[in-house]
C-alpha cells in the first residue's frame, strides 16, 4: 500500500481519539453512577439518544448549537434526577439486578417516546457552521468538528476532576462512594447526593449524544448500539474506575478507527475480541479492583 | 383449592403443562399467537434456568436463540437434514454458543455478567451480519421450506396451522418434562443453592463455576431448540432474531411471569404476546405500554404474576 504513510496512520489514530472521546463520556457517566449507587444504568444509551434529540429540537426551534450545548446537559441531567427520585431510589437495597431491570424497561419506554415524537426514521444533524471544514494539524487536514469533540471531552473531564477533587460536594461524593453509612451518621443527606450523581451521569450522557450527533446523525436506536460499546469500554477499563473509563474509551475508539482502515470487515467485531482477551487475562479490567463485583 | 391438591399437582407439573398446551389455541383471541406462545414460552423457560434458578442475569440470550434458529435453518437449507436432525442441530448450536459465551462471561461476577453477555451477543449479531454468504446477512436466512413432518411412519401436514401447533406443542411438552426432571434432580437443588448463597455453596464443596457453566449450556440448549422451532415456524430467520431486542424480550417475559418459578416464564410469554397483540391493534407503538407494564412489574411485583399467585396459595 503506497498510500499508507505515517501521516495517514496518525490521522486515523486521531479520528479514533475523537470517536473514543464519545465512549469516554458515556463510560464515565456510567462508572460514576455505578461507583456511587451500584446501579448499572441500562438507560444510559437512551439518555445518549435523548441528548441528541434534545439538541435537534433546540436547532429546529431556532436555537444554535452553542445553546444546545448548554441546554442538553441541563435537560438530560434534570430528567436523570427525576428518574432517580421517582423510580430508581425505591429499589436501593433490593439486590443489584432490580435497578438494572428497571432502567432497562425505562430505556424501552424512552426510545419508544422518541419514536412517537420524532418518528422512527433517522434524521441528519448538520455540523455547526463555525466548526465545519478542516484544519491543518501538522500531519494533514483534520475535520475541525472532531477536534472540537476532543477538546470538549478534555474540558468536561477537567471540570469533573476539579469538581470531585477540589470542592466540598466532590469530597462528599468521594466519601459516599467509600462508606455511605458513615456519611449518613455525619449528617449528610446521601439520598440527595445520589440523585445529584445520577443526574450528573445522565447529563454527561446527553452531552455525549449531542456531540456524537453531527458525526453520525440521530436515530431512536442510536443509544442501543452504543450501549454495548460502552459496556465493552467499562468492562475493559474496570467498572467504577474513572481512569479506566478514559483509557479504555480512547483505546476502543482507536481500535475501531484502525480496523476500519486496515480490515473494514472486522470493524464491528474487533472491540469484542479486545474485551474477550481482557476477560481472559484480567477479568476485573485495567483498573478494576478484583472482587469488587462479588 | 386445597393445599394438598396443589402439592400433588406440583408433582405433575409437566403433565399439567401438557394439558394446558392442548387447549391453549382455543382460548386465545388470536389463533396465530398460540404457536408464538409455545416458542417464546420455551425460550423464556430456558432463560429462567440461568436467571431464575442460578441467579445469573443474561442479556445475551438472543445469541443462543438466534444461533439455534440459524443452525436449524441452515441444516434444512444447505445440509438437507430431516426436520428432527435440523432441530437437534439447533439445540446443539444453542448449547455450543452458550459454552463459548459462558467461558468468558462466567469469569466475571455479579453485575458484569449482564454487560459481558450483552456485548458478546452483539458480537454474534455482527458476525452473522457480516457473513452474508452463509446467513443472508441483512436480509435474513430465507427460503426454509417444511411442508411435511414424518414421524414414526406418519406424515403430518405442517402447513395446517392446528397440526403445526400440536407438533410444536408436543416438542415443547417434551422439553418441559425434561426441564421438570432436571429441576427435581440434585443438580436442580445445587443450582438454587448457588443462587441463594454462593459462598456457602462453595464451602459445601460445590464447584460453583462448573454449576453456572452447566446451567448456562443447558439454558442454551433449550433456547437453541426454541430458536429452531421458530425457524421452522416462520420459514425465515430474520437478522433481528440475534438483536439486543430479542435478549430484552425474554428478560421481560421471565420477569413478568415470575423468575425462579416453573410456569412463570411461560405465563410471562403469554401475557407479553397478548399485550403486544392487543396494543398493536390500536397503535404500532406497543413498546411503550409493554415497557411501562414491565417497569411496574419490577417496582411492585418483583415476583411476577405466577410468583404472586403461588405465594398466595395456602401453606
Amino acid at each position: 500500500m503506497a498510500g499508507l504513510s505515517l501521516d495517514l496512520l496518525a490521522l486515523q489514530i486521531f479520528t479514533g481519539l475523537a470517536l473514543g472521546a464519545v465512549y469516554v463520556l458515556l463510560a464515565i457517566g456510567m462508572s460514576l453512577i455505578f461507583g456511587m449507587l451500584t446501579v448499572v444504568n441500562f438507560a444510559h444509551g437512551a439518555f445518549f439518544a435523548l441528548g441528541a434529540y434534545a439538541g435537534f429540537l433546540v436547532l429546529t426551534l431556532g436555537g444554535n448549537f452553542w445553546l444546545a450545548l448548554l441546554a442538553v446537559p441541563i435537560v438530560t441531567g434534570l430528567l436523570g434526577m427525576a428518574v432517580e427520585w421517582g423510580l430508581v431510589r425505591h429499589l436501593y437495597g433490593r439486590g443489584i439486578d432490580d435497578p438494572l431491570l428497571l432502567t432497562f424497561g425505562l430505556a424501552y419506554v424512552l426510545v419508544e417516546l422518541i419514536r412517537i415524537f420524532a418518528g422512527t426514521q433517522g434524521l441528519p444533524f448538520d455540523t455547526p457552521d463555525a466548526l465545519a471544514g478542516a484544519v491543518d494539524i501538522g500531519i494533514g487536514y483534520f475535520p475541525l468538528y472532531r477536534l472540537f469533540v476532543i477538546a470538549m471531552t478534555v474540558a468536561i473531564l477537567v471540570l469533573l476532576w476539579l469538581f470531585l477533587e477540589r470542592t466540598r460536594l466532590g469530597l462528599i461524593i468521594r466519601a459516599g462512594a467509600r462508606d455511605p453509612e458513615i456519611m449518613r451518621v455525619l449528617g449528610v443527606d446521601t439520598g440527595r447526593v445520589w440523585r445529584l450523581v445520577f443526574g450528573l451521569g445522565t447529563a454527561i450522557a446527553g452531552l455525549a449524544g449531542l456531540l456524537a450527533a453531527p458525526l453520525q446523525g440521530v436515530s431512536p436506536e442510536m443509544g442501543n448500539a452504543i450501549l454495548a460499546d460502552a459496556f465493552v469500554v467499562t468492562v475493559v477499563g474496570g467498572m467504577g474506575s474513572l481512569a479506566g473509563a478514559i483509557l479504555a474509551g480512547l483505546l476502543v475508539g482507536v481500535i475501531v478507527s484502525l480496523t476500519a482502515l486496515f480490515a473494514p470487515e472486522a470493524g464491528d467485531v474487533a472491540i469484542f475480541v479486545l474485551m474477550a482477551v481482557v476477560l481472559l487475562i484480567r477479568p476485573q479490567g485495567f483498573f478494576g479492583r478484583a472482587g469488587l463485583m462479588s | 383449592m386445597s393445599a394438598a391438591f396443589l402439592t400433588r399437582a406440583a408433582g405433575h407439573r409437566a403433565l399439567l403443562a401438557a394439558l394446558f398446551l392442548l387447549v391453549l389455541p382455543f382460548l386465545l383471541p388470536f389463533r396465530a399467537t398460540a404457536v408464538n406462545v409455545l416458542i417464546d414460552g420455551l425460550f423464556a423457560v430456558g432463560f429462567n434456568l440461568v436467571y431464575g434458578y442460578v441467579g445469573l442475569l443474561s442479556f445475551g440470550h438472543a445469541a443462543l436463540f438466534g444461533g439455534g434458529a440459524y443452525a436449524t435453518g441452515l441444516a434444512l437449507l444447505r445440509l438437507g437434514l430431516p426436520w428432527y436432525g435440523a432441530l437437534v442441530l439447533g439445540l446443539v448450536a444453542g448449547a455450543a454458543i452458550a459454552g463459548i459465551i459462558g467461558v468468558l462471561a462466567i469469569r466475571t461476577r455479579g453485575i458484569y455478567f449482564a454487560m459481558v453477555t450483552l456485548a458478546l451477543a452483539e458480537c454474534v449479531y455482527y458476525l452473522a451480519y457480516q457473513a452474508s454468504g452463509v446467513t443472508g446477512g441483512e436480509n435474513g436466512l430465507r427460503g426454509i421450506v417444511l411442508t411435511k413432518i414424518d414421524l414414526f411412519g406418519l406424515t403430518l401436514d405442517f402447513v395446517d396451522p392446528l397440526t403445526r401447533y400440536f407438533v410444536i406443542a408436543a416438542i415443547v411438552a417434551l422439553a418441559l418434562a425434561a426441564l421438570s426432571r432436571l429441576l427435581a434432580s440434585p443438580f436442580g437443588a445445587v443450582m438454587e443453592m448457588v443462587r441463594e448463597n454462593e459462598a456457602r455453596a462453595r464451602a459445601s464443596g460445590v464447584d460453583v463455576r462448573a454449576v453456572k457453566m452447566l446451567a448456562f449450556v443447558l439454558s442454551g440448549a433449550f433456547s437453541g431448540l426454541a430458536g429452531g422451532l421458530q425457524a421452522l415456524h416462520l420459514a425465515i430467520v430474520p437478522i433481528e432474531t440475534l438483536d439486543y431486542s430479542t435478549s430484552g424480550m425474554v428478560v421481560m417475559m421471565c420477569l413478568l411471569g415470575g423468575r425462579g418459578t416453573f410456569f412463570g416464564p411461560f405465563i410471562g410469554a403469554l401475557v407479553f404476546l397478548l399485550l403486544q397483540n392487543l396494543v398493536a391493534l390500536i397503535s404500532s407503538h406497543w413498546q411503550l405500554p409493554v415497557g411501562l407494564v414491565f417497569m411496574a412489574c419490577v417496582l411492585f411485583f418483583p415476583r411476577g404474576l405466577w410468583g404472586q399467585v403461588t405465594r398466595w396459595r395456602p401453606a
